[in-house]
């Protein structure tokens, strides 16, 4: 673990204008993750958690600081290299599973094969094996709509895995699901902890925050505590 | 990696476009229907074109009429004011001077002389011509019959070529032709009749108000007389203005007049009249083209508004796409390649539409009323087709850039909050 944090966050801040309201969602954030570790954000809503999240996924640019993404600056790239840096660093988990509903469960799974170029063949067998690793290998032609919660999650979590990301970002990743698939997931990503994966969970329920590596609470846009797990 | 982008496209389009049956039959309706307002009006402008540069032809192509008028400038010590008249060989003298680049006509009219057969007599004109006149003044008969040739000048004979309008007051419902008439008394034969023709111009009468007799034949019976105009005609209506100037050089000579003075002979150039119609007519079919044009920009519009509720629609589906990676153009892409399909299956199907249409109508004779003579068969040239597609082609892609470029300008951290 000697190496670099795959996540460095320098004084990042984020304000949202609109019209005459001034919202200052982060204040300063200074975050480093590094590589294999499973954290777990959590703070009552307004806290800034989703902010941070999209941040953290670049979907949304800072508006100030610094973010090295496996060492890489951020800032500044095109929209284009920005798109490829979500398609190859980063999967991501939403609490409502956002799968497309008019295509297969394989196809979902494929979507990120298609945008970081792999080939129809290989997109095809990585997608099946991976729902295979999820334990859906026998859903593979149904659709969203035929797949019960826990299984729409589980597709979703095959789809943020496809292109092998340095990170996984999950937010609110059980909030839709009863507490046993809620409880069925959290193993998934423990499992995948175990793995070697560096992932990154928000959520507001501290009972699944303490299944994480480690737990970062956050308070009016502030980091108010950082702290690893006992095991 | 360099990523293809077309392949991405195509795929991401044929995998998650889900095209509503009910909207894209109306979108394609309405792209259909203002191709075929543009193709139907940009093809009646074609016909009507080229219909009235026939009738204005009618009189004969690449011609001048040229009547003699008074001199303005003084010439060789004579004073200005002079009145020129034709004399009765000045045809035939311009002809030996200038005809390696025009054909110089004389001809000679006579009004309200008597024209009988049986017991019908009918006040006509009668208009003594040299033969070329079939060929520069468009006389084309019946398929029985003939024009004046050279012979009938030659010997003086007594023919007569009659005009349409003109047969059928003097010979009513029988067969003109091979039948004896009497010209001011004096029998002639009747060798051809006037097959029925638009002429929108004319000096004197319309053609199928007159009769044509040999000139030879005209100035024995009527005394030689002045000729009353000349007609010259060149192949190439570039020439034009060359072969004007060289007759007022060769009749000024003859008539001692300044070549320069245009008022010596006055002259009806009838290429620069073709020139002038031309002009207005693209004019006029530029304005159609326009209508249509613009009826098509709200098919346009139509497409453009269904693909941003296309786009409304799919707003968390393009997040997610974008959370996943898709470059702005992969999401653009599919819209642009969904509004081209409207619009390409819409023109189709209005070219369609439009074809039979033309086709049906040039089935209606334009002999079958005066209006058709007029507007003439709806004509679709590869220049419309060409016009048509340029403008379907733009639609297209303006109906799908528009609503794609609100479709990549989505913020995927908004739509993904919230449900």
């Amino acid at each position: 673990m000697s190496e670099a944090p795959i996540i460095r966050m320098e004084q990042i801040r984020k304000v949202y204008e609109t019209g005459r309201v001034r919202v200052e969602a982060l204040k300063g954030i200074d975050l480093e993750v590094n590589r294999g570790e499973f954290l777990s954000v959590v703070g009552p809503s307004g806290s800034g958690k989703s902010t941070l999240m999209n941040l953290l996924g670049c979907l949304d640019t800072p508006s100030g600081g610094g973010y090295f993404l496996a060492g890489e600056a951020v800032s500044g790239l095109s929209r284009d290299a920005l798109a490829d840096v979500r398609n190859r660093r980063v999967g991501f988990v939403f609490q409502s599973f956002n799968l497309l509903p008019q295509i297969s469960a394989v196809e979902n799974v494929a979507l990120p094969l298609l945008f970081g170029g792999v080939s129809p063949r290989e997109r095809r067998r990585r997608a099946e094996e991976l729902l295979d690793r999820v334990g859906l290998g026998d859903r593979r032609e149904h659709r969203p709509t035929e797949l019960s919660g826990g299984q729409m999650q589980r597709v979703a979590i095959a789809r943020a895995l496809a292109m092998e990301p340095d990170i996984v970002l999950a937010d609110e990743p059980t909030g839709n699901l009863d507490t046993s698939s809620g409880g069925d997931i959290m193993g998934l990503f423990g499992e995948l902890w175990r793995q070697g994966r560096t992932l990154v969970v928000i959520t507001h329920d501290m009972a699944l925050a303490r299944r994480t590596g480690r737990i970062v609470e956050m308070r009016d846009g502030q980091i108010v505590s950082d702290a690893a797990v006992a095991a | 990696m360099k990523t293809s982008s077309l392949p991405v496209v195509v795929h991401l389009f044929l995998q998650t476009a889900r095209l509503k049956k009910k909207r894209a039959v109306l979108t394609v309706a309405s792209i259909a229907w203002g191709t075929v307002a543009v193709l139907l009006l940009l093809a009646f402008g074609q016909g009507f074109r080229e219909q009235l540069l026939r009738n204005e032809r009618g009189m004969g192509r690449n011609i001048s009429i040229v009547w003699a008028g008074q001199t303005s400038k003084p010439f060789s010590g004579m004073p200005p004011g002079r009145r020129i008249s034709f004399a009765e060989t000045d045809a035939r003298y311009a002809r030996e001077r200038m005809g390696d680049i025009a054909t110089v006509i004389g001809e000679i009219e006579k009004g309200r002389v008597p024209l009988v057969y049986g017991r019908k007599t009918v006040n006509g004109g009668v208009v003594g011509v040299e033969p070329p006149y079939r060929v520069w003044r468009n006389q084309v008969p019946e398929t029985e019959g003939r024009f004046i040739d050279a012979a009938d000048e030659r010997d003086g004979r007594r023919v007569i070529f009659l005009g349409d309008k003109v047969a059928a007051q003097v010979f009513g419902r029988e067969a003109p032709l091979g039948k004896t008439m009497l010209v001011a008394g004096t029998p002639f034969l009747v060798i051809g009749v006037l097959r029925h023709r638009i002429q929108d111009n004319s000096y004197m009468r319309p053609d199928e108000h007159q009769t044509f007799i040999p000139l030879s034949t005209f100035q024995a019976m009527f005394g030689h007389q002045n000729l009353d105009n000349l007609v010259v005609g060149v192949e190439d209506a570039t020439q034009m203005a060359l072969a004007v100037d060289r007759l007022r050089h060769v009749l000024g000579r003859r008539h001692g007049f300044d070549p320069a003075d245009d008022r010596a002979l006055s002259v009806w150039n009838t290429v620069d009249d073709n020139q002038e119609s031309e002009a207005i007519m693209l004019g006029i079919q530029m304005f159609l083209g326009v209508v249509g044009a613009l009826t098509l920009i709200v098919g346009g519009v139509g497409v453009a508004n269904i693909m941003y509720a296309v786009v409304k629609e799919r707003t968390r589906e393009i997040g997610v796409k974008m959370a996943l990676g898709a470059r702005p153009r992969w999401i653009t892409g599919p819209f642009v390649l969904e509004a081209s399909l409207y619009t390409f299956l819409g023109g189709a199907v209005g070219i369609m539409i439009a074809l039979v249409l033309v086709t049906l109508i040039a089935l209606i004779p334009l002999e079958s009323s005066e209006v058709m003579g007029y507007l003439g068969h709806p004509r679709i040239s590869v220049p419309i087709g060409i016009v048509t597609t340029f403008i379907l082609g733009a639609i297209g892609l303006l109906a799908g850039y528009f609503p794609a470029r609100r479709a990549a300008s989505i913020d995927p951290a908004e739509t993904l909050r919230y449900e």
